[in-house]
């Protein structure tokens, strides 16, 4: 189900904590095997639940709790705008309002291409570089005025 | 991160150069020594407490409680695994200090961290890190392999005969989880729903062993503590509210970012550091502590000084130190609506009155705001913050509830003009410059 690297990611995880607590780990394998997968059906959960020896269920409980986990499928790229108070007072939601109509779709919607998918974000923990984005979890864009947003979305093509 | 004036940051001093958070910077402008001076000189874990309890270091993630008192309620003689947590869980809407601790200085938390451990019989620590700044978790991971091979982590520190494990597990999404039982929770994988108190976390914490969870920026203060003392740190501050504190400044200032200062320096200063107001505009609100502190109107905010006890006078919270400041382009219903959906799109819906209250209030504040106010509305909403606060299990309650109270209190002509005219006092263009987006396309 999952490869043997991001097994052996999820074990690095699992030594974090005491021997009889392997579920601690769930939130990085999930996140890990969301990496991996691009997002988290049903039968991927349930196969992090198995391997951490853990109830489906509280697996899944898990992942549809935590606001970055994907339980449908997300474009290429996924482009979270935080829109919170801090952010909108310096652009934030112009930048979201900007984005969408570059892309021609809203928060929750994903492009034809399949390239770009447009969320909306809570505080990111970042709101003196605001307009802040994240693309796909992983790396935080600062400072996102229309003309960094054209290079980053000319970058991700 | 920026340091301005005379002043000698402690949390934020000799930060130069992409470097600067590498163990080998942090050792050559001093950083170890205190952890080295508590394990060579074998000081008692009660004298350590003592001292912080001196410095009248107080809590920076946003309550504020006395710190050396939170560690003096961990049980001595219990045998068995005891642990200390570090709360970067980072999402308090007007806060990116912890963010910056960890990226330029993770090693003064991973030395605090061990402090806390020596000091309060821990041999094993977690750093929970908000989801959102992943590359911040992978350059913590790399400090804390940095520690290890140095020997200032793991099995018999340094020769010491102590013990101490630090890991860092990383967060995805849920602000909840900066309740520090949520974060329990949310480390033993589990959904990040907050715990019933008593018992407290340090009878009853993480794998229900005794666990204190203090937050980045207080344990980047205690190696500067044990090295300089309890006295020193209290007099960088005002009585009852010792040390320097990280301001994050937002919003509509000309230079955001964070700012290192003492407690007790006037807020008219910090402005002014932050490079003042945008385009000279006027101030018009300041919610002076992350977004659950009540909203304070610009005038009396000019009046205040940075510390707990001047920000509670002004009616509102120090709270994390995080500044959002708001001029005269922004629309105060509007401001309100979008507090009012963070705290309803973030209720881990544990409690009724919280999981309906904040759907309630955003459906109101939204109503309003888009010109379908109704008269009584006012009232209703003094009449659901009252029926959330202090009925919750956890603070997020109460967080919700009081920018409401606060905003219709001290803006209350802004919502009565809405829901009479329906349509907003601040006419739309204004409002849409003071971003300063679209500006930059013209």
């Amino acid at each position: 189900m999952l490869t043997t690297e991001s097994l052996q990611r999820i074990d690095r995880e699992i030594e974090k904590y005491p021997a009889d607590q392997k579920q601690s780990a769930v939130m990085a394998a999930l996140a890990i095997a969301q990496e991996e997968r691009g997002w988290l059906s049903n039968e991927t959960i349930e196969f992090v639940a198995n391997y951490l020896g853990m109830a489906p269920i509280a697996a899944y409980e898990v992942a549809s709790f935590y606001s970055m986990y994907d339980l449908n499928p997300v474009g290429k790229y996924k482009l979270t705008v935080c829109t919170n108070l801090p952010c909108m007072l310096s652009g934030g939601v112009d930048a979201a309002e900007y984005l969408k109509a570059k892309l021609g779709i809203g928060f929750n919607e994903t492009t034809v291409d399949g390239k770009f998918t447009l969320k909306e974000g809570e505080c990111m923990g970042a709101c003196g570089d605001a307009p802040v984005m994240l693309v796909s979890n992983r790396r935080m864009c600062s400072c996102m005025g229309p003309e960094q947003i054209d290079r980053l979305l000319a970058e991700l093509e | 991160m920026t340091i301005l004036g005379a002043i000698q940051p402690m949390l934020t001093s000799g930060l130069d150069g992409d470097n600067a958070w590498r163990l080998e910077h942090y050792l050559k402008r001093g950083g170890y020594s205190a952890l080295k001076k508590v394990l060579a000189e074998k000081i008692s874990p009660d004298e350590i407490i003592g001292e912080v309890k001196k410095s009248g270091l107080r809590g920076r993630g946003g309550a504020g409680f006395p710190t050396g008192l939170k560690w003096s309620f961990m049980p001595r003689d219990y045998q068995g695994n005891k642990y200390v947590v570090c709360n970067s869980d980072e999402g308090e809407p007007g806060t990116f200090k912890d963010r910056d601790i960890l990226r330029y200085n993770p090693h003064s938390v991973i030395e605090g961290m061990a402090i806390a451990g020596y000091a309060m019989g821990a041999s094993c620590g977690y750093n929970y890190i908000h989801g959102e700044i992943w590359e911040i978790y992978k350059r913590f991971e790399e400090a804390l392999d940095e520690a290890r091979s140095a020997g200032l982590l793991g099995a018999n520190i340094l020769g010491s005969g102590f013990d101490f494990d630090l890991f860092a597990h990383h967060g995805y999404g849920a602000y909840i989880c900066g309740e520090e039982t949520a974060l329990l929770e949310s480390i033993e994988g589990k959904k990040g729903q907050p715990r019933y108190k008593p018992p407290f976390p340090a009878n009853f914490g993480l794998y229900g062993k005794p666990t204190t969870i203090n937050n980045t920026e207080t344990f980047a203060s205690i190696p500067w503590i044990v090295n300089l003392g309890g006295d020193a740190f209290l007099n960088a501050g005002k009585p009852n509210n010792g040390g320097t504190k990280i301001f994050s400044i937002s919003g509509h200032v000309n230079k955001p970012g964070n700012y290192e200062i003492p407690l007790g320096t006037p807020f008219s200063t910090l402005l002014e550091m932050a490079g003042g107001m945008r385009g000279g505009r006027r101030l018009k609100a300041c919610i002076p502590g992350g977004s659950s502190s009540p909203v304070v109107p610009g005038d009396v905010m000019m009046q205040c000084t940075m510390d707990y006890d001047s920000i509670a006078k002004a009616g509102s919270m120090l709270g994390s130190g995080a500044v959002i400041i708001i001029d005269e382009t922004v629309c105060m219903v509007k401001a309100l609506e979008r507090l009012s959906y963070f705290y309803y799109e973030e209720s881990c819906g544990q409690c009724t009155p919280c999981r309906e209250g904040t759907s309630w209030l955003y459906k109101i504040v939204h109503r309003i705001e888009n010109g379908n106010g109704r008269e009584d509305d006012l009232e209703l909403l003094e009449s659901i913050t009252g029926n959330i606060m202090g009925r919750t299990i956890c603070a997020l309650g109460d967080a919700a509830a009081l920018p409401v109270q606060s905003f219709v209190k001290h803006f209350r002509d802004e919502f009565i003009y809405h829901i009479e005219q329906k349509k907003c006092l601040v006419p739309v263009d204004i409002q849409r410059a003071g971003s300063g987006f679209f500006s930059a396309l013209s």
